[in-house]
């Protein structure tokens, strides 16, 4: 294996594991708290909300764009780190 | 002014810009008519994309749909923002990497095989196809309401100006109308929504106000407010909603798989300069849409909240102006099946037959000067019929907000479903004269013919589109909603596989994209159109209690295990495409395509 393809394989790596972290938070507010749990999330109020509900129709969408923001940064400094940010 | 004055208006002044941004930005290439030239930043194509992806569904029913099924409408609102996350993390940087023009594109070059990018076509287009025909509809459905012309009338004027900057500036001139449109769409959803918020919980942000207490000083909170009407009139609360889980979690996946599998919503991805762009512009699109879909569940509160108040048990001659008005659009409409002057809403459906929609007899009259209607429902005692498409259409007369913010309504609805019908006819005419044309009848056709041929094949697409838009088929609405199913069947697989599975072969995915289509075609063919039974059979034969919009789900992973399992005892891909998989898993050089 060549030294190029040893970067860019350590590369993929690192991307696979913030992939799968960040995706584990994607299903954890939507699937989990916004409809698995959400009869028992109900019981919990925030402010006029049940928070079942609240994630449902409010949160898991609020937690989406944080998601993606964080994992352009991620992204940036990692191709910072390979040497993947020259054009 | 009048609301009509003040609707020409604004409808004028902003197709004036759609054009004149349209002549601004003529197409001299096929890159640009395809892709724009590969040079937009990444705020723009944010913006883009929310305007393509918002539909005049998202603008006018959404808001409507969630107000009637409470807690359930959560699958739209969760579907349609979290297929963004997929998006931006499993396809559009590789696929930016990858650096071609359309989804065939991918899939015909990664699969090494004609048969792949014929599927892949086929899939584009049957999707595409299913999705702009009622983009058309709503076209015409919008002008006939708010500029009081017939709805084939409304239709054509649509066609004209989508052909004019389609056709002119190819994905260069929707990009930037889209912009354009997007502005309008959501300060002409965002300015009632704040307005009728400040009205009834005294706080000027919607996604706040409704978990707020009612304005009224008693310190009850809106939701148990809501939650209290609703059972009282014999509803489920309002915050529980009653599909099953099952059927909540496989809609909402499904909507999130199709989201992230649409062709026109893919494509938007190639148009940014390098990778990292294209997921910056993820972000951007996703926080822009949030912006309406947040608003939305906020909206539908509101609008519930308020009909109820308003209307029920109130004398029917006593109602405000509003809703004799759009009782005379037919979208509203009271039947006094007791008799007592008085307006009851309660669960059930008020009329029966006819889609469970009201049959209004011309100028008929009843004793306290309503519309008649002919097909009363005398098994509910429900006396009120509402079309959804109310809670947004006449959320600022029932708020009697100004003037212009009802005209203002008009134009983002306008600007919604144009933007939609834009792109999706872009996606049809490039798989025709790039997929078709270019790659596999005629390879050798010039530049400029192939650019010929792109806005001859827009110009039929319109005129399909147009036709289905004016004539529309009885199944054109059923199957719109499930044109994600098909998405989430047959693309989203092949594509994620193509990327993270260097070991998928074409014989994987050809055969798992066939199965997974054809298995979403059947269900929805059998449960939801009914053709292979003399009636639609009931939700009680559902598949495990899955609905034919949440079979997608089940498609997708039917896809998945056939690509994987026939991948193990087929051939390893060449060694060419396994080189183009490495190369598109890392940045770098975005400006020029991975492989020639």
């Amino acid at each position: 294996m060549t030294e190029k393809q040893k970067i860019a394989n350590a590369y993929w790596k690192e991307n696979i594991k913030y992939l799968f972290i960040l995706l584990s938070i994607w299903f954890v507010v939507s699937y989990g708290a916004g409809i698995l749990f959400k009869d028992w999330l109900n019981h919990i109020r925030l402010g006029g909300f049940r928070l079942g509900f609240w994630f449902a129709q409010q949160g898991a969408i609020y937690t989406f764009v944080i998601l993606i923001f964080i994992y352009v940064r991620l992204m940036n400094k990692l191709d910072k780190k390979y040497g993947y940010d020259r054009e | 002014m009048s609301v009509q004055i003040w609707t020409y208006l604004l409808v004028g002044i902003t197709f004036a810009v759609y054009i004149g941004i349209a002549i601004w930005s003529r197409a001299g290439s096929t890159k640009e008519f395809y892709v724009a030239g590969g040079g937009v930043s990444p705020l723009a194509n944010g913006m883009a994309t929310a305007a393509d992806w918002m539909s005049a569904a998202s603008f006018i029913s959404m808001a409507g749909i969630i107000a009637f099924d409470g807690y359930d409408g959560a699958v739209y609102l969760m579907g349609w923002t979290g297929g963004y996350v997929l998006l931006a993390l499993l396809l559009a940087p590789y696929l930016r990497k990858f650096g071609k023009f359309t989804v065939p594109d991918f899939i015909g070059d990664r699969y090494y095989s004609k048969t792949a990018r014929s599927v892949a076509v086929f899939c584009a287009l049957l999707v595409s196809f299913t999705y702009v025909a009622g983009q058309m509809r709503g076209v015409g459905i919008v002008f006939s309401r708010f500029l009081e012309v017939e709805i084939n009338t409304g239709v054509l004027i649509g066609m004209i100006i989508v052909l004019f900057y389609a056709v002119l500036g190819g994905m260069k001139g929707i990009t930037y109308t889209q912009v354009a449109q997007y502005c309008v769409l959501i300060f002409a959803f965002m300015v009632p929504a704040i307005f009728i918020s400040i009205q009834m919980t005294g706080n000027p942000i919607p996604q706040l106000g409704f978990g707020d207490t009612v304005a009224d000083g008693s310190g009850t909170y809106l939701l148990d407010k809501l939650d209290g009407l609703s059972v009282a009139l014999g509803f489920d609360a309002y915050t529980d909603g009653s599909k099953t889980m099952l059927d909540v979690f496989t809609i909402t996946l499904a909507l999130m798989v199709g989201t992230a599998g649409l062709p026109h919503v893919i494509v938007r991805f190639f148009t940014v300069k390098r990778v990292k762009d294209a997921r910056k512009s993820a972000g951007y699109a996703l926080l822009l849409i949030a912006i309406l879909y947040t608003t939305a569940p906020a909206v539908a509160v509101f609008a519930k909240t308020n009909l109820i108040e308003s209307v029920h048990n109130k004398e029917y001659q006593e109602l405000p102006s509003w809703f004799k008005n759009w009782e005379h659009t037919g979208l509203l409409g009271w039947i006094d099946k007791n008799g007592d002057g008085k307006v009851q809403y309660a669960k059930g459906h008020v009329v029966q037959g006819n889609k469970n929609k009201p049959v209004f007899e011309k100028e008929k009259r009843g004793q306290k000067g309503e519309r008649i209607i002919s097909n009363v429902n005398p098994a509910s005692e429900n006396e009120l019929f509402v079309d959804r498409d109310i809670m947004v259409l006449a959320n600022p007369e029932i708020a009697n907000l100004p003037n212009w913010v009802i005209a203002l309504v008009a134009a983002g609805g306008l600007a919604a479903a144009l933007s939609t019908a834009a792109g999706l006819l872009l996606v049809i005419s490039s798989s025709v004269s790039h997929d078709l044309i270019k790659k596999m009848i005629k390879p050798d056709i010039s530049e400029k013919g192939e650019l010929m041929a792109a806005r001859i094949s827009a110009v039929a697409a319109v005129c399909v589109a147009g036709y289905f838009g004016i004539n529309p088929p009885g199944f054109v609405a059923a199957v719109v909603a499930l044109a994600f199913g098909l998405a989430a069947a047959s693309f989203f697989p092949a594509i994620v596989l193509g990327i993270f599975y260097k070991r998928m072969n074409k014989e994987g995915a050809i055969s798992g994209m066939i199965v997974g289509i054809i298995c979403m075609l059947l269900y929805m063919v059998k449960y939801k159109l009914g053709w292979f039974d003399d009636v639609v059979p009931s939700s009680n034969e559902w598949w495990f209690g899955i609905s034919p919009e949440g079979f997608g789900a089940i498609a997708m992973s039917i896809n998945f295990i056939i690509s994987l399992v026939v991948c193990q005892f087929t051939a390893k891909p060449p060694k060419e495409v396994q080189e183009i998989v490495e190369n598109i898993r890392i940045p770098g050089n975005a400006g020029r395509p991975t492989h020639e």
